[in-house]
């Protein structure tokens, strides 16, 4: 449901089902409708067989990376030597994402539901939800919800704790984000080794995003061979997946569409297409770390991952932001660059001088002070941003200036020669 | 660091229990760290130098440590900040519909000078921030820890009512 409007009739309506129903978020209004039926079910079957469930589903990571949930699951030793975690990425930071968001603000339980059966399937006894500090509404309802589920004593021995975040984006990346719940600075880990071997404090580890726990009580109820069959394109992307809308259009918020749904409905029917009068200029579909598409590529992508990859961009989180014809593209390219530059953890050099380079240089062309030389500047500094750094957010800040380059090099020519008054003071 | 009055212990009473309660939660004291920050600045509205070395000295860590991590983290205030504080998100989505705009109307509207100074009367902080997670209902803005959806520069004046 696209909440705050009706559900589309196009939609795929699972995850979202409760969205906007306030009586859903208490534990006896979940229970009444069919939650933790799964975790019950969950229980009566080994860890292996759950993990088997998932594989089969062909369930990927909703958080950005798409790596196959049961996959990563089963990474974890067998064997138990030593404590398991896991840790729920529920600081949901990238620019043009929100879907997190509305899953614990209505389906709390649904997430809970979603970690405990998770925390049974790799053997973890505490699972952390790390929830990004400024998300204070979720936080209040996870809180209660959690409660609640632990007076019914739901969860058996598997314990659930809410940790806030405090204000960094790069905590959204796992291994950052184990290092935060530790007490560190959020610095990303170099891998190996990867967290099902050393993860938080040390032991083995998985983390997983919101959206894609919340979708396993509904694989184990419904089955695999369900799950599987959804799917309009590429048969390696399958379920639903929710889409944040925002920026230019009409009706903006979440939809829920089966994957492989196209790009252009999603825009043109269900969000009602951008702002009367203007026309769509540019779209951006996975969250801001992934290229900008133009009009023609935005028309023509398939929302799943290889879909939006054989269109020039990734699917990413789901974060799908439109600009229309109104839009300064080196304006808005330049703000993401220096959402980057305030994000970077700074550990690496590429990243830390990287991002605020990139920014200055941008802010320099904004300001009417830019040389045509600028252009392949920019270009040469996000080649040495991309892949040589110890997480992506370095490469995350190129995508857009390098896309954004080769689809719109007339903008930025346009304040270069001065055929474009500047909009920024030197 | 000069003493001029002195030191109230944060941890104390029912906030030292409310410590213990999440220490219990994690394996390792340091864990601690970023709640303990948390329940500083909710007993004191904001984390003193002298704040950071009673948290290390609870939790077994260096204040040198603590400030590193306090430094890290945007939304702990090293500083004392207004009663109002408000945090405005600018980035991209919320750019092109109109947040700087939000940011104009609350500077004028609350005699704050610029994002991040404190209003002549002390009552007002507002701070241009990058994406608070809820694009599609543009422009958010976080008024302590009220969450307020889709405000547009003519609403700012009736929260500022409000809030005042």
């Amino acid at each position: 449901m696209g909440y705050p409007n009706k559900p589309h009739l196009k939609e795929t309506i699972v995850l979202s089902q409760h969205f906007g129903d306030a009586d859903a978020r208490t534990f006896k209004g979940w229970t009444k409708r069919g939650g933790y039926e799964a975790l019950s079910q969950a229980f009566k079957m080994t860890p292996v067989e759950v993990i088997e469930v998932v594989k089969e589903s062909g369930l990927r990571g909703r958080g950005g990376a798409g790596f196959p949930t049961g996959l990563k699951w089963s990474f974890m030793p067998k064997e138990k030597k030593k404590p398991h975690y896991l840790c729920v990425n529920a600081d949901e930071s990238e620019p043009g994402t929100f879907k997190d968001r509305e899953i614990m603000r209505w389906t709390p339980h649904a997430l809970l539901e979603g970690t405990a059966i998770a925390a049974h399937a790799i053997q973890a006894e505490i699972a952390y939800i790390y929830i990004r500090g400024e998300f204070t509404e979720p936080w209040t309802i996870m809180e209660k919800a959690l409660a609640e589920a632990n007076a019914a004593n739901v969860f058996g021995k598997i314990k659930i704790v809410l940790h806030r975040g405090a204000g960094a984006y790069i905590c959204g990346e796992e291994t950052a984000l184990m290092n935060s719940i530790e007490g560190k600075r959020g610095n990303p880990r170099i891998k190996p080794p990867f967290p099902a071997a050393a993860g938080l404090f040390g032991m083995p580890t998985t983390i997983n995003n919101v959206e894609t726990l919340t979708a396993v009580p509904h694989i184990l109820k419904r089955g695999a061979a369900w799950y599987k069959g959804l799917c309009l394109s590429n048969p390696k992307s399958t379920g639903t997946k929710l889409f944040s809308v925002c920026g230019h259009v009409q009706r903006p918020g979440n939809y829920e569409v089966t994957m492989g749904f196209p790009l252009k409905d999603l825009l043109y029917e269900m969000c009602g297409g951008v702002p009367a009068g203007r026309t769509l200029k540019a779209c951006i579909p996975g969250g801001s770390s992934v290229p900008i598409l133009n009009r023609e590529e935005t028309e023509r992508t398939l929302l799943d991952y290889e879909g939006c990859v054989a269109a020039g961009s990734m699917l990413g989180s789901g974060g799908v932001i439109v600009f229309d014809d109104s839009t300064d593209m080196v304006y808005q390219i330049m703000r993401l660059a220096r959402f980057y530059a305030h994000e970077s953890c700074a550990q690496c050099t590429q990243c830390r001088e990287g991002t605020a380079w990139t920014t200055k240089i941008m802010e320099r062309i904004l300001a009417g002070q830019g040389k045509m030389q600028d252009l392949d500047l920019l270009l040469d500094l996000s080649e040495n941003m991309t892949g040589k750094t110890i997480c992506v957010l370095s490469d995350s800040c190129a995508a857009p200036v390098v896309s954004g380059i080769k689809k719109f090099k007339n903008e930025f020519e346009d304040y270069i020669t001065g055929r474009r008054k500047p909009v920024m003071v030197a | 660091m000069t003493v001029t009055e002195e030191y109230r212990a944060v941890f104390a009473g029912k906030v030292l229990e409310e410590l213990q309660g999440i220490l219990a939660k994690y394996p390792t004291k340091q864990a601690a760290l970023l709640p303990a920050l948390w329940l500083v600045q909710r007993e004191r509205g904001w984390i003193s130098d002298r704040n950071m070395a009673e948290v290390g000295e609870v939790l077994g860590i260096t204040p040198a440590y603590v400030k590193g991590v306090v430094t890290f983290y945007t939304m702990y205030h090293q500083h004392p900040v207004g009663r109002n504080f408000v945090q405005v998100c600018t980035t991209s989505p919320c750019n092109i519909c109109g947040a700087e705009g939000v940011v104009k109307a609350l500077l004028e509207q609350t005699g704050a000078k610029d994002a991040g100074a404190t209003s002549p009367d002390g009552k007002w902080t507002i701070i241009e921030v990058e994406c608070l997670g809820a694009c599609g209902f543009a422009t958010p803005i976080l008024i302590n820890d009220d969450f307020i959806e889709n405000v547009t520069p003519d609403k700012v004046a009736d929260l500022v009512k409000k809030y005042r």
